[in-house]
């Protein structure tokens, strides 16, 4: 996918690798509206992009909400043209230190799904159908091995992460006769404020930056077109077909 | 025509009337028999637009209540058409409201927490039609514009419609300021029944204007001047189907103006390109690109139907409108609808 003048929505872009995407996409000439809760922190990072000579817009509000969901799809369509890039990456882990299931509140289950699994597909919701109309797009999932291996105290995230992975492949099967294509990504334990929130004694060095996850992220975004429709993909695992 | 009123859950089973315009002959089916109806090398062309939340509560200088209906979006030189509506609400039918002050052009209108927009001219045709300026633009107007404003709303129907109530299923740009109704039941599992089916699938993009303001005089002039955009893939797609023999169906009226528009600016050829039309379609216009039409049904005497002229007798459309009204279909923005295929038997 040639990310040259492609309008692009990028969810939790205040922060840590949704931040960092923006940066990387928006050099390589990507039109990027990024999202974020916190106006301030997201206008720092749009201004960061701007000052850079990339083109980014944001837009502050909570993928969480049912009622953000066209402010976000329609304000970012009319800022960067038709979304043919959507990229799931905000997420929430709900309460910290994290709690085992039984320690954990309904209501903050609840929201973690609202955050990281209920979200995106409204979201996409909103956006895929324009791409299914125009034969072409690409949403991504960002995931964790949380979904994947069963951690203890990762309750409520590790859930949100396993569904996540099957709304993208189902997408896929349903919308991928039309032209719209899924990508899973995991771009494994990177040194964000979350990971801090999440394991506050992890040896940060041994992270990886998201400005490395973001390149890397980029790589996979360039390959795309070959990579099957609803995979999921280990970011640092992966190679690009020979 | 009882209008439906409320947006139905199943949008399969509405009513579609097919009318065959050489014959005068009209069947009574549902949506979900669209596949059966078109055949493999047609194309459905449908409005991307997206429905912008267009209805801002405000307030004058002289602290008076004022709604603001946004008519077209604005096209990057920060000017937006817009309708000013009197006191009343949603509930009142638009003729029915008192108008509204007159508000000369540097009026500064108020709306939400903090956001402005100053007239920037009056239609000598009616002072309800101007041309506004906000106070912000970009990221910050859009924010705002989705955060003060609510879509434009219908006083036939029983609750009032949110923003998700006003979408077609592929919607992307928020050009329009009421929905594209005809696309409304176009859900995904019928276009990939009919992708399956054979028949093609291409966008224009046409910011749909208001359907009422409420004054005589301004209502009129509708449908006021629209912006739209056709591009490439959908020439290419209508250029194949010509080639192969296949209908080109336009899935509503803002598509109809579109397409035709763009053909009678660029001497009768559909070309790439956005532009601002004000074609009005009526029963001598010729059509150089659609077909077919699939849209709402429309009482004999408003424009819409003048439209509808353009691809079936008169008399026959008359017609079907009347069987339709006494079978019990249901008109306005969440009615049942219409399929009007020129010149080709679709009925068995």
């Amino acid at each position: 996918m040639e990310v040259r003048g492609l309008g692009m929505l990028i969810t939790g872009g205040s922060r840590g690798l949704g931040a960092a995407l923006g940066r990387t996409l928006a050099r390589r000439g990507g039109r990027v509206a990024l999202v974020a809760r916190g106006a301030r922190d997201l206008e720092a990072v749009v201004d960061e992009i701007r000052a850079a000579g990339g083109e980014a817009h944001g837009i502050a509000a909570d993928v969480g909400n049912k009622n953000d969901v066209y402010p976000i799809a329609g304000a970012a369509a009319a800022l960067v043209g038709p979304i043919d890039l959507l990229i799931h990456n905000a997420s929430s882990l709900g309460p910290t230190p994290l709690p085992f299931l039984l320690d954990t509140a309904c209501e903050d289950f609840e929201k973690v799904l609202a955050t990281n699994l209920v979200g995106p597909f409204r979201l996409s919701k909103a956006i895929a159908g324009s791409m299914a109309l125009r034969g072409r797009g690409l949403v991504v999932h960002i995931t964790s091995d949380a979904g994947v291996v069963p951690y203890a105290h990762w309750g409520a995230y590790g859930v949100s992460k396993a569904a996540l992975d099957q709304l993208g492949r189902i997408w896929a099967e349903e919308l991928g006769d039309a032209g719209v294509r899924f990508l899973t990504i995991d771009p494994g334990e990177m040194d964000t404020a979350m990971h801090a929130a999440a394991m506050p004694d992890a040896e940060r060095s041994a992270l990886t930056r998201p400005e490395d996850a973001a390149a890397r992220i980029a790589e996979i975004l360039a390959s795309a077109e070959t990579i099957e429709n609803g995979s999921r993909i280990d970011a640092f695992a992966w190679r690009p077909a020979a | 025509m009882t209008p439906a009123t409320r947006p139905p859950d199943r949008a399969l089973d509405e009513r579609l009337l097919v009318v065959e315009p050489g014959s005068g002959r009209f069947e009574d089916r549902r949506i979900r028999d669209l596949p059966r109806l078109l055949r493999r090398g047609d194309l459905l062309v449908v409005n991307d637009a997206a429905t912008l939340p267009a209805s801002l509560q405000g307030t004058t200088s002289a602290l008076e209540p004022i709604e603001v209906r946004l008519a077209r979006v604005e096209d990057g030189n920060g000017e937006w058409t817009a309708a000013l509506l009197g006191r009343g609400d949603w509930r009142m039918r638009t003729e029915d409201r008192p108008p509204p002050p007159f508000l000369p052009a540097g009026e500064v209108l108020r709306f939400g927490e903090d956001l402005a927009a100053t007239i920037g001219s009056v239609s000598p045709v009616s002072p309800r039609l101007v041309t506004l300026a906000f106070d912000r633009k970009g990221d910050a107007l859009w924010e705002a514009l989705y955060r003060w404003a609510r879509p434009v709303q219908y006083s036939y129907l029983e609750a009032s419609v949110s923003t998700w109530d006003v979408q077609t299923s592929y919607g992307s740009r928020p050009w329009a300021v009421e929905l594209p109704s005809a696309g409304r039941p176009l859900n995904w599992e019928l276009l990939v029944a009919l992708q399956r089916h054979g028949v093609g699938l291409a966008s224009i993009t046409h910011g749909a204007g208001l359907s009422s303001i409420g004054d005589a005089a301004a209502d009129a002039l509708l449908p006021l001047p629209e912006r739209f955009e056709v591009p490439v893939a959908a020439v290419e797609a209508v250029e194949e189907t010509r080639r192969r023999g296949g209908r080109v169906v336009a899935v509503g009226t803002s598509v109809v103006r579109a397409l035709e528009g763009s053909a009678s600016s660029n001497r009768g050829r559909l070309t790439p390109g956005a532009g601002v039309t004000d074609v009005r379609i009526h029963g001598h216009s010729p059509l150089r690109v659609a077909d077919g039409l699939l849209t709402g049904l429309h009482e004999p005497g408003t424009s819409h139907f003048a439209l509808t002229i353009a691809f079936a007798p008169e008399d026959t459309l008359t017609d079907a409108f009347r069987h339709a009204e006494a079978a019990g279909y249901l008109g306005h923005e969440f009615g049942d609808e219409m399929l009007i295929l020129r010149d080709e038997a679709a009925l068995g």
